[in-house]
This record gives C-alpha cells, structure tokens and sequence, in this order.
C-alpha cells in the first residue's frame, strides 16, 4: 500500500477561519471549577453538546493565568469545536475567554453565575445551547486536502517496543506527510532529557534549536532542581516503563524522539498551547510529560488530531481531539487490544518495515479525519487536563 | 526470516531488547539489528521478560550502556554475555 499524499482527501469540516476540523463538537466550556456543575447541567439538557470539566480558574495571576485564558480560549477555536458555550462565575474573565474564541469566527455565548444563579444561567445556556446545536448539525462535510490537517504526536507507558516500533511509526508519517504542508507537533520537554543535543540539532533553523534549549534548561534549573527530593529516576523512567523494560531516562528520550523521524526539522519552539505562526511544519511544544495535560495544551494550540504510541498501554483520550493509539508491543495487543487502534507487532517479528507501519498510520489518520471514532472516543475517555504552573493567589 | 527473539537498533550497541514473551534461560536467540537487517545467535543466562535488555557482551561496573548507537547510561553493576540488564545494574549518569 502506498498512499499518495499529495491527492489524498478527507471528508471535514471547513470553518469560518479556513482551519479544517475532522469532529464537530458544541463544547459548553466552563471558565473555572465552580462553573463545571452549570455546564454539566447544560449538556445533560442538550444532547449532542458536551462539558469539558476542569479543576481550575480561580485566582490564577500572571503566566500561570494566561496560560489558562490561552488554553480555554484555543480549547474553544480548535476547529473541531463547531461552536461553544462558555460558562463562568463572574461575567468579566467570561468575557475574555468568548472574545478570545470568537476571534475565529465561529459562534460563541457566555453565561455568568453571579446574581443569577446555577438555575437561571442553565436555562439561558440551555436554550442557546440548543440553538447552537440545530446549526451544527446541520454543517456539511466537504472535501479538504489531507495536507490542510494539524496533526500532533506524544507517546504514553513507554517501553523498549515503542522505541522499535510505535514511535518510528509516527516518525514515519511526519517525514512523508510535513513536506506536503501539515502543521506537526511534539512536545514532553522533561522526556528530552539525555537527547536534548540531538533534540537541539533536529531544529530547522539555530534560533529554533537555541529556543528549545532555553525551554528545556529552564524546566531542569526551575523545576527540576527547585522541587527534586530524589535524583527522579523514581518518576522517569515511570514505573510502567521501567515494568516495560526502560532503565534511564537517556533511553527513554532516545524512543521518544523516534516520533519526529528521519528528516524532519522543527521551525519553531512554542510555549504550552501556543498557536503556532511560522506556517507549516514541526513544531516543539514545551510541555508536561503526563498524557493527558500535553494532549490538551496541543489542542489548545490547533492540532485536530493526535498520534499516541503507547508500548505498556496508556488509555487516555481527549475530549475534542481523537487520539490514535499506535502499539507495537504483543502482550499489550493480548491483553488490552480494545485501547489500541494500529497494530505494528509486525516490526518486531520483521513482517512489517517502518515504512509500512507509517502508510498503516497515515491510512488510519485519514480514517479517523473522516469521522471513524477511535478507541479512545468509543470506550469514551475524554480527559481533559488544564496545565498549572504554580499555586494560586 | 524466521521471527527473532531479540532486536538490536544499532551495531554500536552492547544491548538488544527482547520481543518475544516467556523467554527462557539457556534459549539460543535469533538477534537482529534492525539498522542493517544483520543476523546472529545468543544464548540467555536468565528468564528475560519481553521488552528487557539482554547484554550483548560482558559487562563490568562503570561500562556505559550503549543503546541507538547512543548513551543511555552506565552499569552499576556486572551483567554476563547474555544476562539480563536493568535497573539493578544500570543507572542514567544525570540524576
């Protein structure tokens, strides 16, 4: 099978900003924790919305706030979102966020809570809620390049297999999909760690290898250094790496970085759910290593898609973005296949080539951007996890 | 090609990784290095669970580990041709 990228096509939608969306979301966004039980109320009331609960929103300053307003706001603009709800105790920094979200040009309401009440804020919600609804659904898929596609990548319970198998799949996909013109992204700054001079030479330009490596000291002096009580070789490798036969962290960042392939260079380095603006192609993103928070911050930024390698089996999703599972490790296809969407055990017994584990990815991205669910979306794991930087005021 | 038991990324590395589940000690191994496709055999010194590093050749305390062709750490303790290597006797040198 050999894909022909450069004709391919997927049935998407087209949004107001010229962004292609694979999903077609009416995401009732609550500005801050206190606000989750408003939106939940409101999706319950209108099927075909959904709430995006978190646990945050209250008396953050400073970077740690704009990261907050910066990933609420790009959670609402991905064009997998047709169109969004947001919902927040006060009316000002409610007022931001759907500013900020209709910039794109999609629609946008906000409801607050104060001198209002949960009650009253779910019924006025409720009622434009659905309205927004009957105009989503009837939005009609078009024919849009598979170029047009932002495709992010971060692998989750590492091990030996996903360094031979998983990772060089997604690795795969970006050496023969960047140069036809989608956006890529990888991230998991703290999993650099022992690869960061190969990371730092993969940059297509000096400016972008010098920024990676300023993000990347910066969380070894701020973070690690600030907080360590051990030499953290209790936390990375993880525990499920080191159970999937991963010892230092210098060989877990060897797999990791087995996703961004042969040739390609990343453009630019961005901060977490940082929109990216230097056109197409790679782009690191610093990020956490924990799944769930690295997903979300690179929807926050635009990617409609995620690739997931997974080798001991993480289960995690994301609630607007598909997240396909790609799996090279055959006791985890024994054990736990119902998570996994792309079997590549054929490289380890040698019946498949990398090349080939590439095309049964890029085969099943189109898929996925043509509405086929994955196993995170079927089995309904939407996690979605807001990063903060430090406490509160 | 028959399926191999272990597969090395590069012809610099003093370790493979097992692919097999249930590998006994004492099977004679058929090793790959996935780089050039080259073939040889190793016989195991222990039970390896799938996905853990076998010692390609003998290793002492201070050895580093060489794994991609690259760095990833160094043995704090002895591993013999065809024994297992993990965290009881190989540590990243950052932390």
């Amino acid at each position: 099978m050999t894909i022909d990228i450069a004709n391919a096509t997927v049935q998407a939608w087209r949004r107001e900003n010229g962004r292609v969306g694979v999903r077609n979301h009416v995401a009732i966004l609550p500005v801050d924790d206190i606000s989750n039980a408003a939106c939940e109320a409101v999706a319950n009331n209108v099927k075909g919305t959904m709430a995006l609960p978190h646990a945050y929103g209250r008396l953050q300053f400073g970077e740690d706030l704009e990261l907050h307003f910066r990933t609420m706001i790009g959670t609402g603009a991905n064009p997998n979102c047709a169109a969004v709800i947001v919902i927040g105790i006060e009316p000002e920094w409610t007022q931001v966020i759907v500013d900020g979200i209709a910039a794109t040009g999609k629609p946008v309401a906000g409801f607050s809570i104060e001198q209002k009440g949960d009650f009253e804020t779910i019924r006025q919600a409720s009622w434009k809620a659905k309205e927004f609804v009957h105009w989503a659904t009837e939005l009609q898929k078009e024919e849009c390049p598979a170029s047009d596609l932002w495709i992010s990548t971060k692998c989750g319970e590492s091990d030996t297999t996903t360094g031979l198998s998983s990772c060089p799949a997604v690795g795969n996909l970006y050496d023969k999909m960047l140069p036809h013109g989608i956006y890529g992204c990888f991230g998991e700054t703290s999993e650099i760690t022992g690869a960061e001079h190969i990371c730092e030479k993969r940059a297509a330009n000096p400016e972008a290898g010098a920024k990676f490596m300023k993000i990347f000291k910066a969380y070894q002096d701020d973070v690690i250094e600030q907080f360590k009580t051990s030499d953290l070789s209790d936390s990375q490798p993880t525990k499920g790496n080191i159970l999937g036969g991963l010892t230092t962290i210098e060989e877990k960042a060897m797999g990791n970085l087995e996703k961004i392939g042969r040739t390609s260079t990343y453009i630019d380095a961005l901060g977490p759910a940082e929109v990216p603006e230097k056109g197409a192609g790679l782009y690191f993103m610093d990020t956490s290593s924990a799944a769930a928070e690295c997903v979300t911050l690179m929807a926050a930024a635009g990617y409609v898609i995620h690739t997931f390698p997974t080798g001991q089996g993480n289960v995690i999703g994301n609630p607007i973005v598909p997240v396909i599972k790609i799996s090279g490790n055959p006791r985890t296809l024994r054990t736990m296949s119902e998570h996994v969407d792309v079997d590549v055990t054929g490289v380890l017994r040698r019946e498949m080539t990398i090349d080939q584990a590439g095309d049964a990815l890029i085969d099943m991205t189109i898929r996925t951007a043509n509405g086929r669910l994955t196993a995170a979306e079927a089995l309904g794991h939407r996690e979605f996890v807001m990063t903060k930087l430090y406490r509160s005021a | 090609m028959s399926e191999p038991h272990l597969l090395v990324h590069d012809k610099a590395d003093n370790v493979g990784v097992v692919v097999v589940e249930n590998l006994t000690a004492g099977t004679e191994m058929l090793c790959v290095v996935t780089e050039d496709n080259s073939d040889f055999k190793l016989v195991t010194k222990a039970d390896i669970p799938i996905g853990h590093k076998v010692a390609l050749s003998d290793l002492a305390v201070g050895d580093t580990v060489m794994k991609y062709g690259e760095d990833i750490g160094k043995m704090v303790g002895t591993a013999e041709k065809g024994g297992h290597v993990h965290t009881h006797n190989c540590k990243t040198k950052r932390w």
